[in-house]
């Protein structure tokens, strides 16, 4: 441990230097700065998305159970709360869910399966969800796109499967488009 | 887990005894680095002092690339990574292949640069393999090279007429209104009424819809200003999009057909007697399939009342036309497109979603001035040496390890032809990076001595656009995009990216 925390301390202070490296860096490129900061402003308040859910619940009443099963089989159980998007919420805990489009449905990337009971349990699927659903391999009955799955009291106690990862993953029938 | 282990650590500390303005100074670069939550930062301080030894190269910055790194950093902490790109800008069909008014597939390019950010990556752009270093340095340098550089070409028709003017290959369309260097001078005229698209892919959508939609939408975009003036004057009410085979095999999907269906200002027609009996049928295929199917069917015989108003209004018109197979394009007398003459096709097999196209007796033409090939790109052998099925155009390889070739593999559209979206170019690339790992644990790898890359990089060092430096182009483009009112107006000058970057 203390090992480690040496190594730790040292990139502390490596880290406190550069920072006065970055320091005088930055007054030579100030013009650029800025407009790249206005920029990084910009670009955090549309990566909103994310921020909520690395809150922790502010009360016992706040909780809600949810279980995730990786592709390993593996069963994480989580503590999320009220208002969560279980896509972001897995990576709070870095469970494998990937999320290149960032929640807005032009992809399918967080495809994950409901259990029965709960799957019932949420609003119906936007159209735009289940045209991007269409192109998810292992399609089955209970998938849903885990960015459109926000917890709520009902869903306490939830379970969502990842799909196997494959290559050969067009078994269904699904020709993928030429381009 | 990265946070959660910082946190540990600070609960660590703070039971050490410290002076306690040190505390308080680790405890403001903690909550520093919270605040940051970049990969960069955090890795720095994880991976600790430890000297990382295994290089590797990838070859080509799009998904492929960027997803193959991502599993590679995430998985090995002494695994450093050297992304080699042609182009002096990363993200590869990202930024030059999805369409301008699809911005939210390209937000996958904030999870790539938190990759390109990571300490352990390393961008070097404006660096071409083949040209400026080659294969063969690459796997004396490395411990493992992945392939990763994509379908750069396309196929062709092979009939009469392809070499007209105004006859041009989808794939160069997309990268001239995407701002892509080689193509942006590329001569395109909107001058006549009626285009024909031949493919049924999502990029042959993708073409219909940029010709079809209004200039006003496309403006907000970062499509490249010389196609929006292009495109701004064009004459085009008519687009016909043709397939040789039937509604059951077409390769586009659902949510593209769908922006055609409800293109503004736009009438769809598909002839009912092209989807007679589909609705049959169509109960006993699988979802996907059927869904899409469906809309082909429902926009063919019945669709909605509010649609047909919308589409008797409608000032333009695009047409998908099917059982079409292209034997020559007309010319006129002064050299121009005049139209593409077609043979009818009959469908023949026993699984309705595998039939193949029969051409019959009978032919007919369509009239056009612009024709877009649209029929699919492929794959050429970066280097003579490399195993490669010139019939499918991919690199021979089991499980991304190229045949016969130790430490060299191939990921995405190099290594399994272009098909697919983004999300089949991850899954393959998660799983080139787990194979690379499984095979450094094992041992199967040889480490190459660390001055054999710093000699190697010093050969293209002063050319190469790092990742700072294309920070620098973005932001120049961003800027040129908000004075006239756009997300971004890209540089299509390859001098222009360079003077900037290296400003």
């Amino acid at each position: 441990m203390a090992a480690s925390m040496k190594v730790f301390c040292k990139q502390l202070v490596w880290n406190h230097f550069s920072l006065n490296l970055s320091r005088i860096i930055e007054n030579q490129y100030k013009h650029y700065i800025i407009k790249t900061q206005k920029r990084l402003f910009r670009l955090q308040s549309c990566l909103s998305g994310g921020e909520y859910e690395w809150e922790n619940p502010k009360s016992e009443a706040d909780v809600v159970n949810i279980t995730y099963i990786d592709r390993q089989g593996e069963k994480h159980h989580v503590k999320g709360k009220v208002g969560d998007n279980v896509m972001y919420l897995a990576h709070r805990y870095n469970i494998e869910i990937e999320g290149a489009c960032e929640a807005s449905l032009a992809c399918s990337t967080c495809h994950v399966y409901v259990k029965d009971e709960y799957f019932s349990k949420l609003p119906e699927p936007h159209e735009k969800e289940e045209d991007m659903l269409d192109m998810a391999p292992y399609l089955k009955e209970n998938s849903r796109l885990g960015c459109q799955i926000i917890l709520s009291r009902e869903l306490d106690g939830i379970e969502v499967t990842l799909p196997k990862a494959t290559r050969n993953f067009y078994v269904d029938g699904h020709i993928p488009q030429a381009h | 887990m990265t946070l959660c282990k910082l946190r540990s650590q600070w609960l660590a500390f703070k039971s050490m005894k410290v002076p306690m303005d040190f505390k308080l100074f680790v405890a403001f670069k903690l909550w520093h680095l919270n605040g940051q939550r970049q990969q960069s930062t955090v890795s720095k301080v994880i991976s600790g002092g430890q000297k990382p030894h295994t290089h590797v190269a990838i070859v080509g910055s799009g998904p492929a690339g960027f997803y193959t790194t991502q599993q590679l950093l995430k998985g090995n902490p002494n695994i450093v990574i050297d992304i080699y790109e042609k182009l002096p800008v990363p993200f590869g069909l990202v930024r030059f292949g999805v369409a301008p008014d699809h911005p939210e597939v390209k937000n996958v390019i904030h999870t790539f640069t938190q990759t390109a950010q990571n300490d352990r990556c390393h961008f070097w752009g404006n660096v071409e393999v083949g040209k400026d270093v080659t294969l063969e340095e690459l796997t004396d340098t490395y411990t493992a090279v992945v392939l990763c550089y994509g379908a750069s070409h396309d196929r062709l028709l092979e009939i009469p007429g392809e070499d007209l003017p105004n006859v041009i290959s989808a794939r160069s369309f997309v990268g001239w209104y995407n701002g892509l260097p080689q193509h942006k001078n590329l001569a395109v005229s909107l001058d006549c009424e009626s285009a024909v698209v031949l493919g049924h892919g999502n990029v042959a959508l993708d073409v219909a819809r940029i010709l079809l939609t209004p200039v006003s939408q496309l403006q907000k975009t970062d499509i490249s200003q010389h196609a929006l003036e292009v495109l701004s004057r064009s004459k085009i009410k008519q687009v016909h999009v043709v397939g040789r085979r039937g509604p059951l095999q077409v390769a586009f999907t659902i949510k593209e057909l769908r922006e055609m269906v409800n293109l503004p200002d736009t009438r769809t027609t598909i002839q009912p007697q092209d989807v007679q009996g589909l609705d049959k049928i169509i109960t006993d295929i699988p979802r996907p399939r059927k869904r899409l199917t469906e809309l082909v069917f429902n926009s063919a015989t019945h669709p909605s009342a509010e649609t047909i108003k919308k589409w008797a209004e409608a000032s333009r018109e695009w047409r998908l036309v099917f059982l079409r197979s292209p034997i020559k394009i007309q010319e006129a007398g002064d050299g121009q497109v005049k139209a593409v003459e077609f043979t009818v096709n009959r469908l023949e097999g026993n699984n309705l979603m595998t039939q193949r196209a029969i051409s019959t007796d009978v032919t007919e033409s369509l009239q056009c001035g612009l024709v877009l090939r649209s029929i699919g790109y492929k794959s050429l052998p970066l280097d003579n040496s490399l195993p490669f099925d010139s019939h499918k155009g991919v690199i021979q390889h089991k499980d991304s390890r190229v045949q016969g070739r130790k430490g060299l593999y191939c990921s995405g559209w190099a290594a399994n032809g272009p098909v697919g979206v983004i999300l089949g170019t991850m899954t393959d690339a998660f799983e080139t990076g787990k194979v690379i790992l499984q095979d450094i644990e094992n041992g199967a790898l040889q480490n190459q001595e660390k001055d054999k890359r710093e000699k190697l990089i010093d050969k293209f060092k002063s050319k190469a656009v790092s990742f700072s430096e294309w920070t620098k182009i973005d932001l120049a483009e961003t800027s040129a995009g908000e004075k006239i009112g756009k997300v971004r107006e890209k540089l299509t000058d390859i001098q222009q990216m360079l003077h900037i970057a290296k400003s």
